[in-house]
This record gives structure tokens, sequence and C-alpha cells, in this order.
């Protein structure tokens, strides 16, 4: 499209975009660019240590410390670790869910930011169906916000119990993480990479321990443009191929709450991408398998798939209550609040 | 009518090729006598105005702003908006019809140009160019041009039918009207919020393609092919492609009646500058990539681009404090539009300082058929603006006349500073960071004006 520009006479200087203010509080985690991988290894440090530490112990961290949840989407996984990690360290957790308050009467995101606040919650985990959402609550409300997925934006919690999954199976031990970490490793992120936040927090972590992320899927699903948003980044739309050379593959759940208007085959689909125990077998028999969840059986892996030996979905799961008490620690005592 | 001498200032009028030190008389709203300095012939009991080491210009014209009018006062009024104009140095303002109601009848035509509306400066309503901008039924256009219409126009809901389109376009031409296009093909840009493309893909919000405006230029420029010997005059909106203005480009050299017109974001920002969901960066058309800004920029200075305009569009605070792909389109522009365009065209770019009075002022009177604006000979009307064109400043928002706050440019330093704004005669704007400096000359000859803008 930009074929047609016509050469400029000269180089001429231009206003410069301002850089981020973002996050405004250091307990916020909004992306995973918040964290340095210093930062990365601290979580994954303290997830280790806070999961093995005594609960009775560990519920005195954050005793009767006030935290809400704010959820404008429905979610099993990452609300009930969000909720139960807080919980472990002893915090009062307050749920809000846009179905069953004032949000059904057009409250606004501020406004409900800013009445939690006043209602004491010192931080708000955030899941919603806009992306940016979470910036926007933290700019309203300057307390530590918790992204929880923003629309099809990010979900960085998610990235880190992901990270935690694949260091167990293929850095066994490691906790510290550098730029070599997973140098030589090649993790292929497979299906609604267009609408998935999951994604995208992958993208920009994994690529900065070293790993190589291929995506892979139809053109619908995967625009060209997505190789170009972080280095270490590539497409393979051949599923196989892709399978080939992974010591890891991530499988998406295509996501039909955001296909509206777009023609997709769901039968081709399969026949292109699903995971099923041939494919897994054949091309990557050694390949950890990691799906972020709800996953639909037969859709983008088959039911052997997701109960098989490769599979590290419910690890992931449990993975999920560490990294969150991490989180939600960091949040709220903030010594580490590095940025990238 | 009293009268108003300019003395000392040096007029710049490209319309009429005046570029030297001149006084200027206004009587009687119009433009009485253009004299060398002290030369007046018919000043006496004329009220002065002592531009000295001061530019004397013809009022500003920006034929693309919303001021809300009837129907959302809420986010700005005709008496605001075009306060706002007054402020930036504008003379005239061409508002779009999308009001609530939309502005497809002589009634709210008349009712726009009331004197009960306040406006400071002249409004010059653009009709509906299909019944409430529904794009299937064109309105009667003589009738709305003799209510005072200058254009017509479905601006934010582009005209999607060929055949309804091609019919405005022949009936506008019929009345020596043009027919302004706000080109986007909603089709491809359902849900859309910025502009498609990696900066879209990353923050994981729906794209709106080149294509859907670039498509809809190509579209029109076909329609006007083929009503060639109608003379229709399509005037494209907010240009902000590099393929939509090549489009243009190509027309022009065909010999059609194409023109168009580049808001100072779209010369400016990127879509980089949407930043973190900086919802006071959405606008349509969205900002776009930098090969995309730098044809902008080129087009300016090539001389394919016929007019700046602002798209000066107001929202409430309220309505910009949400989630991104949820707030409305539009940011406000008529207190920037000549700051920004001397800081970065004329300062940065190094456009002749005429070239660029002329793209908001001579170039869009043209463009629009206003006749006896955009230029100061004698016989025109009294529409000034007086500024120091070297004054810094920084813009600050909250200081603005506008009742919105929304503009990407806040805090941003702008050159060029108006001292004052008059519009048919008469003062609408005095800029306060000035002392007051208007004397009876029948007292004295001027008194000594302290030019040095105070820092706010």
């Amino acid at each position: 499209m930009n074929a047609t520009a016509l050469p400029i006479r000269r180089q001429l200087v231009t206003p410069q975009a301002p850089a981020s203010a973002f996050p405004y509080n250091s307990g916020s985690l909004l992306s995973i660019l918040d964290l340095s991988l210093e930062g990365v290894s601290h979580i994954l440090a303290r997830a280790t240590a806070l999961e093995k530490q005594d609960p009775l112990t560990r519920a005195r961290i954050l005793a009767k410390r006030r935290i809400a949840l704010l959820f404008y989407e429905s979610s099993t996984r990452t609300r009930t670790s969000f909720e139960l990690a807080a919980k472990s360290l002893g915090a009062d957790t307050a749920l809000v869910s846009s179905l069953s308050s004032s949000i059904e009467k057009g409250e606004s995101l501020k406004d409900t930011g800013l009445t939690l606040r006043a209602l004491g919650a010192e931080a708000i985990i955030l899941r919603h169906n806009s992306s940016g959402a979470a910036w926007l609550l933290e700019a309203e409300t300057r307390i530590p916000v918790l992204n929880a997925g923003d629309g099809m934006h990010e979900h960085p919690t998610q990235a880190l119990l992901d990270l935690r999954t694949l260091l167990a199976h293929l850095r066994s031990g490691t906790e510290a993480v550098n730029a070599e970490t997973l140098a030589g490793v090649t993790v292929t992120i497979v299906g609604d990479i267009l609408h998935s936040r999951v994604a995208r927090s992958n993208m920009l972590l994994l690529p900065r321990l070293g790993a190589r992320v291929l995506l892979c899927g139809p053109k619908e699903l995967l625009p060209e443009v997505a190789a170009q948003t972080g280095p270490g980044i590539a497409i393979e739309r051949n599923f196989e191929a892709a399978l080939s050379q992974s010591q890891a593959v991530i499988m998406l759940r295509i996501q039909a709450e955001r296909l509206a208007g777009m023609q997709l085959d769901l039968d081709e689909y399969r026949a292109g991408y699903q995971l099923t125990g041939q494919r897994l077998a054949t091309y990557a028999p050694e390949a950890v398998v990691l799906h972020p969840g709800p996953i639909i059986r037969g859709m983008e892996v088959t039911a052997g798939v997701a109960d098989g030996a490769q599979s590290a979905i419910l690890e992931q799961v449990t993975n999920g209550v560490a990294i969150r008490m991490a989180v939600v620690e960091r949040a709220l005592t903030a010594e580490m609040g590095g940025r990238a | 009518m009293t009268a108003l001498a300019i003395r000392g200032g040096h007029l710049i009028d490209p319309a009429a090729g005046v570029d030297a030190v001149k006084d200027v008389l206004l009587k009687d709203g119009r433009v009485a006598e253009i004299a060398a300095p002290g030369k007046l012939k018919q000043a006496e009991g004329a009220e002065v105005l002592d531009a000295t080491g001061l530019t004397v210009a013809p009022g500003l014209i920006d034929i693309h702003v919303h001021l809300r009018e009837p129907g959302q006062g809420y986010k700005e009024t005709i008496a605001t908006g075009t306060a706002a104009a007054a402020a930036g140095g504008f003379t005239a303002v061409a508002a779009m019809p999308n009001s609530t109601p939309v502005n497809d009848s002589v009634e709210i035509t008349r009712w726009m140009q009331a004197p009960e509306r306040g406006a400071s400066v002249r409004v010059f309503p653009i009709a509906a160019a299909t019944r409430g901008s529904k794009g299937e039924a064109i309105n009667d256009y003589a009738a709305m041009k003799s209510a005072g219409a200058v254009a017509v126009s479905d601006d934010g809901h582009p005209i999607l039918k060929d055949n309804v389109m091609r019919e405005a376009l022949a009936a506008a031409a019929r009345v020596g009207l043009c027919v302004i296009q706000h080109a986007e093909d909603t089709r491809q840009t359902q849900r859309g919020s910025m502009n498609q493309g990696l900066a879209s893909f990353k923050l994981g919000l729906w794209g709106m393609p080149a294509e859907a405006e670039s498509s809809m230029v190509e579209r029109d420029i076909r329609l006007v092919t083929e009503l060639r010997d109608a003379r229709a005059h399509l005037h494209v909106a907010h240009v902000s492609t590099a393929a939509a203005l090549a489009a243009v480009r190509q027309a022009r050299r065909s010999g059609l009646r194409v023109t168009c017109e580049v808001a100072p974001h779209h010369f400016l920002l990127t879509e980089e500058h949407v930043g973190l969901y900086n919802t006071n960066a959405k606008m349509s058309p969205p900002l776009r990539s930098a090969a995309d800004r730098d044809a902008m920029i080129e087009g300016i200075l090539d001389g394919v681009v016929d007019a700046i305009a602002t798209d000066h569009a107001p929202h409430a605070t309220h309505e910009k404090e949400v989630e991104f792909e949820n707030a409305p389109n539009g940011i406000i522009g008529l207190e920037t539009a000549l700051g920004l365009s001397l800081r970065w065209l004329h300062k940065e770019w190094k456009l002749p300082l005429g070239r660029v009075l002329s793209l908001l002022s001579a170039q869009p009177a043209a463009l629009l058929g206003l006749k006896g604006r955009g230029t100061l000979t004698v016989g025109s009307f009294a529409d000034v603006v007086v500024f120091d064109p070297a004054a810094e400043w920084t813009y600050r928002a909250a200081d603005g006349k506008s009742k919105a706050r929304n503009t990407p440019f806040d805090g941003w330093k702008m050159q060029g500073k108006v001292r004052w704004t008059v519009s048919e005669g008469r003062v609408a704007y005095s800029n306060p960071a000035y002392s007051e400096t208007r004397v009876d000359v029948s007292r004295s000859r001027s008194v000594q004006v302290d030019a040095t803008p105070r820092e706010r």
C-alpha cells in the first residue's frame, strides 16, 4: 500500500512519538514487557518459594490486604487461580464481574476502578474484553493493576506460567533466566494468533530468553505482519514442518467470540492445524504440548493428545497458581518493579 | 459600524500577490483601503490596531469542522467552537452536517447561521448530501445552497452506493457545489479503531486498512471521470494515505475537478502516536504509517494538497476516558492548526509563509467558492488574522476556548501567535497575553505596543 508513496525530496525531521509513561505503579503488571529478565527470574523464584512455603506462614504475607478481581469476561482458570493465589497469601478478595454489578447499568471502567479503590482495594486484577483496558484502569486509579487478559492484546501471567511449564520440561531446575536460557529451543504457537493475547505475550517473552518462536496458522488467523512483532519470530504455515522443528508447541483455541464476520472453514482448519496423536508421534514425538485453555476437544487438539503423555495442559493450570502468588505478592510489595 | 485601521503590519496576501508592509483599513465589514504605512486616506476616526512587527493576513478558513450543534451542545456549541476558531486565527469555518439531527434541511442550515447562535466568526454550513446522511436519497441541493450551504457531504457516513454518489456529484455540479467525501469503505473498517498494520496487530486492535480509503477515492474519481462533461467537483476530505493522495494526483493530471485537504495530525503523526491506547490519538481516518505521513508532507510541499483542514471534532472528556475501541473518533484542531503549520511546514520543512497561509485561507476559499474571502483586496470581507510569525509558545489544551480537550497536541511547542482575529470588521479575538493596544486615532497616533507575549 505504500509502494505508491513518492520519494521524499529530502530527509525530514518529524515529530517523534513520546515515550510511554506506563506503568505508573511499579506493582502493576500490564504487559510482559514491563518485566526485565531479572524481574522474570524473581517471579519464577518467588513462585517456587511460595509454593513450598507452609500455608499458614504464607497467609501472613498479605494478611487482610484487599484485592479486587474485576472480570468483564468469563474465566475459569485465570480467575480461580488469581483468587486462590491472593487468598493463599492471606489477602481478602472481592470478585466483581460484569454481569452482577453496576457495569450492567453502564458504569464505566474508570468509575468502577475508582469505586473499587474507594472500597479499599489496594490492587485490581482485571480481565477485560477490550485491548488496552488495563492501561486505562491503571492510568485512572494509579494503584497496581494486574492484567489478567485484555482483549486480543496481552496476558502476561499466562506467558509466565507457560514459561515455568516450559522450563520444567526443557530446562529442569532453572529459575534464574537470561538471554541464553532457551537458546536452541523452538516453540511453535499454533492457531488463532490474530485474536490471541496468549500468543502476543509469549511472542514478546520467549525470544528474550533465546527461544525461536514459530507462528503457525492460516492467513485469516495469522497475518504476515505478526512476524514483525519482535525479534526471534517467524511464520511457518505448514504445521508438520513447524512441528518437526519444535521442542514445544502451544495450541490455541479458535476464539469463536471474536470471529464475527470471518469466513473460516472449520473442517479445513482441523485438516491443516489440529494436533492429532499421529501428527505428534510422527513429527514431534518429544515435544511438550501446552494449551492455555479452555480446550475444545476435537477442534484444535484431539482428546488423545489433550490427555496424552506429552500434554502439560494441567501442569500449566497448577503453575498458574504459583506464578500468580508471586505476581500478587509483587503487586503489593513492589520490590522488583523494574521494567525491561 | 466602526472602522478599524491595522497599521504597520507585514501584509501577506498570497491570492493578491502582496508581501509588504501595509496599512489596512476595514470599514463596514469590508476592506476599504490598503496603503503604504501611514498613507491611509480614509482612516479618520478609525480605531487602530498597531501591528508593527506582526504579520497581517487574510483570516484563516477551515473547511472541515464539527461544531456539534444542533443536538450535542455538551461537546461543543457554535459559540464555543467559533470562539476556538477565532483564537486560532480562523475567520470562517465550514461545519459538517453530522449534528443531531443531521443537517439535511433548510431550517437547520438557517438555524446554524442565526445570530442567536453567538458565533464569533462566519459559519458556513455544509449540507448533508443525502437524507439523514443515510446514503440513499439525495437532498435538494438548490434549496440548501440558497439557505447558505457551501458544499454537500455525508461526512463520517461515506456514500457507498455508486449510483447515489454519481447522482450527488451530478446534482451538486448543477448548482455549483462540490461533494465532500469522507473516503472510507466502511465495509472494510468494521470494528476498526486504528490503522491496520504492525501497530494494530501489536496492540490487539482491529485495523482500518489503507485500502478502505484509497479504494473509495478511486471509485469516486471514476464517477467524476464519467461526469467530466458536467464538471462535477469531488473534494476528498482529510486524505491520510499515500495511495489515496496518488489517486488525487493522477486525477488532477487528467484535468478532473478533484481537490483534497489534509489535517495537521495526518502530516505530523503516525500510528506510533497511538502509544498505549491514547484515545486522543483516535480519529477517522486514523493515524497512518510513517510512509503515509511522509506522503502527506510531500503532497503539501509539492502542491497537490489544496487545503489544510482540521477536522475539529470535539468530544467530552468522559467520552474519551474509555476503552480505546469504545472511544469516539476525532480530535480538536482549531487552536493548533496555525501553530503546528508554522512550526513544522514553515520552520522545519521550509514551506514559504505565503504558501502555508494560502493553504489555510486563499485555497480553501477558492475551493468552496467563498467569494470575497481568503484575500484582502479592497472590497473583500474584512476577515483578518494578525499574528507574530516568530513567537514560540506551548499549547495547553486546558486554556483553550473550545469546550473540549481531546487533542494529542497538548503541551506541544507551537510557532506563530495570534494577536488579533478580525471577522467581518469586528475584533473576534484579542490575545490576552498582549497588553491592550487599541486606541482612538483621533486622540493620538497609535501608542506603543507591548508585543511580547507573556508566558503562561
